[in-house]
């Protein structure tokens, strides 16, 4: 192993050279921004890295500690002192974060470096990082695509090997999706089990942290760190946090994988139903029973969370008034003109949408009609899943109905890009947790792209999901297939 | 449920603080206008017995103690101001 193929190692390995003193911290971020200054041009997954904060961590890092000397890439929704947090929006355009969020506290207690803030779809909301008011991110296995989104830039640098690992969040697929996308692993803890405390709200009944990895065991390595009560958040569950790692290894016998029949739909596509159904055959193969469970209300998850997410979007995003921090309007002749001009200017146009939708859903005379209905319709959605819940251990379906699409291919118009989180929103609404790890390949223009195979688990059930997970994960070799940007440093 | 006609974006945009531009309301009119007619399915749905789930996991009613504790100085507080002066936030006038 040489200095120049660090960046391709995942976490665990990257550890164990820690660790035996092969490379020190001070070297691996040597490397690794010598690796972004290679490959960044082309993929453009991060808005901003502090090279020198970095380098001034790993020179004190404990390797010995269980992320110690791991630099973490971050999505900028997520805040780290001193360093800019822009949402990739133009709002918080010169914004510098003035602490740490409580996942960045938790990685620093750990032993991990923060390094560098990952492009995203502006304020997390989107499927394709397109919506970014900074740069377009390229999908690693294919520059004329999408790495999916929100968490699009994490995801895409992961994946090119310009990271070891990064957080993202996730509000109705936002890790997941761009995971699958991507060709690597991300996981979507249950609703409260990591602290959003620091993370610039998006639609706060449904957010959450998560890691996308190389790895299922990384995976678990960084929920390790990230994962436990905050009181600083009232939303943050007070529950024991298991060791993720512990359950990995163990076979799959006897455990319990449901598939619902209404997520068997028309219009996914047909390469991605394939390799879903070989995934399943081969699941069933390493022991598990695969079980018929029915999900009746999923058809409705995808209007129920675009009320309920832009009902909260439109009241969490009012703090973007231009007094405290980020952009403000030149000369406003009055305060609404200071409001409303700074905001028009400040947000791009999905926000605009989204905030435009959210007050409509809340305002007076609707509120009942959409609002209180998709409440209740959530509600039903929940209790589908906690039926099903007692007949299975996990439920088993495609992440994303398509792999990476074509840029432009789905931003003309908005229905049309909300589609793509059906399989993945239902989660967020129920409140439980989800992982998707890669599973094969579609062809298009002589092209492989990734596909994701997604493990629902019940709330506060991370632990099963991570171990189905790796046990798919062991005993195939998608995870291996590295995209044409990283597969020279794999055979150098 | 409501009628999406009803959706008039001009006067949604000044509830919400937020100018659009003629095109942008153009636009939008015709685009949420679908996502609305798209949310109609969910008036099939008997919610007669459902209570409302604001959040998937119940939590009420979350204290800590109330002690003081470090946190920003005025100065940082103060870091992103768009203007500034004197330790306070400088806002546009409001009153005549």
């Amino acid at each position: 192993m040489t200095g120049k193929d660090l960046p391709a190692l995942n976490i665990a390995d990257l550890q164990s050279l820690l660790r035996r003193r092969e490379v020190s911290p001070r070297e691996v971020i040597y490397v690794l921004r010598a690796r972004i200054q290679d490959v960044d041009g082309e993929i453009d997954a991060y808005l901003s890295h502090d090279f020198e904060a970095a380098a001034k961590e790993a020179e004190k890092a404990n390797v010995d500690l269980p992320l110690g000397g791991v630099p973490i890439a971050i999505k900028d929704i997520i805040s780290v002192a001193g360093e800019p947090c822009t949402c990739a929006s133009k709002i918080l355009h010169g914004y510098r974060a003035p602490y740490d969020a409580t996942v960045i506290r938790k990685l620093r207690a750990a032993g991990a470096i923060p390094f560098g803030k990952t492009n995203m779809d502006e304020f997390a909301m989107g499927s394709s990082t397109e919506n970014s008011a900074m740069k377009l991110t390229r999908n690693p296995w294919d520059l004329s695509r999408v790495p999916g989104g929100s968490s699009g830039g994490s995801a895409a640098a992961v994946a090119a090997d310009e990271a070891f690992g990064g957080l993202g969040t996730d509000t109705g697929g936002s890790i997941r999706q761009p995971a699958a996308l991507s060709g690597i692993v991300g996981l979507k803890p249950t609703y409260g089990r990591v602290s959003r405390f620091g993370v610039v709200a998006f639609a706060s009944s449904l957010d959450q942290v998560g890691p996308l990895t190389k790895t299922v065991r990384d995976s678990a390595l960084i929920m390790n760190a990230i994962a436990g009560h905050d009181l600083q958040e009232t939303t943050s569950l007070n529950e024991p946090v298991p060791d993720y790692s512990a359950g990995l290894g163990r076979d799959l016998r006897g455990v319990r994988l449901g598939l619902a029949k209404e997520y068997m739909i028309e219009g996914a596509d047909p390469q991605v139903k394939a390799a879903i159904d070989a995934a399943v055959k081969h699941l069933n193969s390493l022991g598990a029973d695969i079980v018929d469970v029915s999900l009746p209300h999923t058809d409705y998850a995808t209007a129920v969370y675009y009320i309920l997410a832009t009902a909260e979007a439109s009241a969490n995003l009012a703090r973007f008034d231009g007094v405290r921090y980020g952009h403000r309007a030149e000369n406003p002749k009055d305060l609404l003109d200071h409001y409303g001009r700074t905001r028009g200017e400040g947000f791009g146009p999905e926000v605009k949408r989204r905030i435009i939708l959210g007050t409509y859903v809340l305002s007076s005379g609707y509120y009942d009609a959409y609002y209180l209905r998709a409440q209740k319709v959530r509600e039903l959605i929940r209790q589908d899943f906690a039926k099903a819940f007692e007949k299975v251990d996990a439920l088993v379906s495609p992440t994303s109905p398509m792999p990476a699409f074509k840029f432009g291919e789905r931003t003309t118009e908005p229905l049309h890009m909300y589609l793509a989180d059906i399989f993945t929103s239902p989660a967020n609404l129920a409140g439980i947790c989800g992982i998707s790890v890669p599973c094969g390949f579609a062809d298009a223009d002589g092209r492989r792209l990734p596909i994701g195979l997604q493990l629902l688990g019940k709330a506060l059930d991370e632990a099963r999901i991570l171990q189905i997970a790796h046990a798919y994960e062991k005993s195939t070799d998608w995870h291996k297939a590295r995209p044409p940007i990283a597969a020279a440093i794999h055979k150098a | 449920m409501a009628k999406t006609s009803d959706l008039d974006v001009a006067y949604v945009a000044r509830l919400a603080r937020l100018d659009l531009t003629n095109a942008e309301t153009a636009l939008f009119q015709r685009q949420l206008g679908d996502v609305l007619r798209y949310a109609e399915k969910l008036c099939e749905v008997d919610v007669s017995h459902v209570e409302a789930a604001a959040h998937a996991v119940p939590i009420f009613n979350v204290f800590r103690e109330d002690e003081p504790r470090d946190w920003f100085t005025a100065e940082q507080a103060l870091s992103n101001a768009p203007r500034q002066a004197n330790g306070l936030f400088i806002v546009t006038k409001v009153v005549e």
